[in-house]
């Protein structure tokens, strides 16, 4: 880096510290504690609170509900290292992301990449400004781990193509306006060859959705039925029967953010939550040298994948990064999840058990505690990553 | 800072893995392991390790060193580590000449740096003193004595002691084991009278001795940094040979996974390929992602070391612990994954396994780091 570029760096960063301290609302500045605090957008969206509004206003006007995407398509328009910049500075202060959304975290990079013109000027602007809130339409009952055994088919009429069949742990597929989905567009094909990836309204005649209640007490995941639903074929992202790089390519990312899950490195030390219901002696250590010594174990393994995940991008900009390792990251980052939540539970001993109170925010921990057991199968299993990494990175031997 | 090496750390990587790996593969180490050669490494090679620079890499170059940051020891520790080259680079070039740098005077740093980059003078620290890394816990006592003082006590695994030309040796100078005030670093020749050396035949065939001093006098030139003071001064010092260490546990995890990805892929079991099978595949790639993560923590730490040494202390102890953990278990996979080749002096994995041994216990094991880290985070 140049001295006239990191100085401009600085600059950027001086500037957006006083921005983010002086627009970002002291109630934005700690984690979401249930999915309701959690702004999704859509066009049934409401905020549920007001400074939520506020926070999410004020960073989608500066473009920064998705930072790095060019400005044309209502994205900041940042550099990588300016991108850096932004996330070190909200992560500074806490701050959570404005919108959540699986149109920023998946279907924008997809788009921006095998996306034609139309389809960028159509959908990415509204995924930026949180109007459309998109769900993914990949798994199906026979077709989880082993993905490109889909069977749900688009059949050419016309113009269009004519969509069958169903999919499954379609997350908030209820909640959803557009679906991105995959669908078998050549039945004769190899298994991978006859997919295509394609955009559709989930208002469209012969969508429904059926939500699927999890141990957790909740329904984040649908079955979602498509009953000879009409579909323009300029909707396929693209080219017809090459889906699969699509949905590749998508998956990365997809395996990206879930690795990212957790918010790790936001809210309070786990050391200091089991503190304060298990207590410290009088050497100030936590009053269960067990459990101390498991929350410091997980402190090295946390601090050291963060370090791993800074690393990856910085791979990725040199252009050494490995194509599967996100697969790496999804796996470890994963089974740390569940761990971080196994000791919280641990740590909160009764307290955590509570289900139903005004207390426990209705059970918030429990609850989170049995979502992290779906790390570790949802956007492709442990075993499967493990098998990515076995055979894509260290070319083992084997189908 | 990025996370990559830079192309002229990548240039350095390039000639030390060049020389490291043409003059001394572990055929190297296990020659002298075997002649019981008394030195213990090659002085030949060492010799064209400071014509290269290596020796005073971290030495200022007003000294005559190449005035090198952390990063760059790191990434000669990680092809150490690869080939398990003995010799004297981790306790002169790195623990010691930082200790000069950092604490000594200008007459000391005049007197022994140039020494330490022309590879003329071995210098090693003297720390542990129980079988376990406690460098609080020291209790070899500095008595003043006229102008100077009187050292005695006792010292474990003294990195190249028998050899080295210079002890730094850390003494209590006031108060009592565990206390942190009341350390000092002293610099003692080693044919001082009262000092008697032996070296201790390690389990990984590298240098070590125990030390014992038996009222061996020092004048007040010879304190390193403040008299009472040295914990601080101590403290980095370790952080940086924490570092180096880790980096050579990553180096030598790297090896022995590689040999044992390569062994998958070309032995057969049940008329299959062993790398076919998908218990060995899911463990040689939690295997791979952990290595991946340790390298990671480990150059944090060498970045942070570059930054600030004294602000490096929570990265260092995330690195040291990580390097033991992972270097320990890919060592265990290696032997097992080789099945009864694996358990076989002919075999070159353990010497791996135990060098990672040695690693683990040096500067504190993981364990010790882990604890650390909960104090500094208040736990």
């Amino acid at each position: 880096m140049s001295e006239t570029e990191s100085a401009d760096l600085e600059k950027f960063r001086n500037e957006t510290r006083a921005w983010l301290e002086a627009n970002c609302p002291p109630e934005m500045r700690k984690p979401a504690t249930s999915d309701a605090d959690v702004f999704w957008g859509g066009r049934n969206t409401k905020f549920a609170s007001e400074p939520q509004r506020i926070w999410f206003e004020r960073m989608r006007d500066k473009g920064w509900t998705v930072p790095d995407w060019p400005r044309e398509y209502g994205g900041g328009g940042l550099s990588a290292a300016e991108h850096k910049v932004l996330r070190t500075e909200m992560g500074r202060i806490g701050a959570r992301p404005p919108l959540s959304s699986f149109g920023i975290w998946m279907l924008g990079p997809a788009l921006l990449k095998y996306g034609n013109e139309a389809q960028k000027k159509e959908h990415l602007p509204k995924i930026a400004a949180g109007l459309i809130r998109w769900c993914q339409g990949y798994s199906e009952p026979n077709a989880g781990s082993d993905l490109a055994s889909l069977q749900t088919r688009a059949e050419s009429d016309g113009d269009d193509f004519v969509i069958t069949g169903q999919k499954i742990w379609t997350s908030y597929a209820n909640y959803a306006d557009w679906i991105f989905c995959l669908v078998r567009t050549d039945a004769s094909a190899k298994k991978h060859d006859g997919i295509s990836f394609i955009l559709f309204d989930m208002t469209s005649k012969g969508v429904t959705t059926k939500p699927i209640l999890l141990i957790s007490g909740y329904s984040p995941f649908c079955e979602t039925f498509f009953d000879g639903v009409r579909v323009p074929k300029s909707h396929v992202v693209g080219t017809v029967n090459r889906g699969w790089d699509v949905a590749k390519y998508l998956l990365q990312h997809e395996r990206a953010m879930i690795s990212g899950m957790g918010e790790r490195g936001v809210g309070r030390p786990l050391g200091q939550i089991a503190a304060d219901s298990v207590g410290s002696d009088a050497q100030g250590k936590l009053d269960d040298a067990m459990l101390r010594g498991r929350i410091a174990s997980f402190d090295v393994d946390e601090a050291a994948l963060a370090a791993c995940a800074e690393r990856a991008v910085d791979l990725a900009k040199a252009g050494q990064a490995h194509p599967a390792f996100s697969s790496a990251m999804k796996y470890y980052g994963t089974e740390l999840n569940k761990r971080r939540y196994e000791i919280l539970m641990s740590a909160g001993g009764v307290d955590a058990l509570e289900w139903e109170s005004e207390r426990s925010k209705q059970g918030a921990r429990p609850r989170a505690w049995l979502r992290t057991k779906a790390n570790s199968i949802e956007g492709g299993t442990t075993e499967v990553m493990l098998g990515i990494v076995a055979k894509r990175i260290l070319d083992l031997p084997g189908a | 800072m990025a996370l990559v090496l830079t192309e002229e750390q990548s240039m350095l990587r390039d000639s030390a893995r060049g020389l490291i790996s043409d003059k001394a593969p572990v055929s190297h180490l296990r020659s002298l392991r075997d002649a019981k050669d008394p030195t213990g490494f090659s002085k030949e090679l060492w010799h064209a390790f400071a014509e290269m620079g290596f020796a005073g890499l971290l030495v200022p170059e007003e000294f005559g060193g190449s005035g090198l940051g952390f990063m760059e020891a790191g990434v000669v520790m990680e092809e150490i580590g690869r080939t398990l080259m003995p010799s004297p680079f981790l306790a002169t070039s790195v623990v010691a000449a930082s200790a000069l740098n950092r604490g000594g005077n200008a007459a000391q740093k005049s007197e022994y740096l140039p020494k330490i980059s022309n590879g003329s003078l071995l210098a090693t620290l003297a720390i542990d003193e129980g079988a376990k890394h406690r460098p609080l816990q020291t209790s070899l006592q500095a008595v003043r004595a006229g102008n100077g003082f009187k050292l005695s006590g006792a010292k474990a695994l003294v990195v190249d002691g028998h050899v080295a030309d210079l002890f730094i040796v850390a003494a209590r100078t006031a108060g009592s084991a565990g206390e942190r005030d009341g350390l000092t670093l002293f610099l003692v020749n080693p044919r001082a009278k009262g000092v008697s050396i032996e070296r201790t035949i390690m389990v990984d065939a590298h240098n070590a001795a125990r030390i014992e001093l038996a009222n061996v006098e020092v004048t007040a030139d010879s304190v390193l940094g403040e008299v009472d003071q040295g914990a601080a001064l101590l403290d980095g010092v370790l952080d940086i040979g924490r570092g180096a260490v880790a980096a050579e546990m990553v180096g030598l995890s790297e090896e022995v996974f590689n040999r044992t990805v390569e062994y998958l892929k070309n032995r057969k079991q049940f008329g299959k390929l062993i790398g076919e099978f998908q218990a060995l595949q899911h463990r040689a790639a939690e295997l791979y992602v952990d290595i991946e993560i340790t390298r990671a923590a480990t150059m944090k730490a060498l970045q942070a070391l570059d930054a600030d040494v004294a602000k490096a202390a929570s990265s260092v102890a995330v690195a040291k612990a990580r390097a033991g953990t992972t270097a320990t278990r890919a060592v265990q996979e290696g032997v097992q994954m080789h099945g009864g080749m694996g358990m076989t002096d002919q075999f070159d994995i353990g010497f791996f396994m135990k060098r990672a041994r040695v690693c683990e216990e040096l500067f504190g094991d993981a364990n010790y780091h882990t604890e650390q880290l909960a104090r500094t985070r208040g736990y």
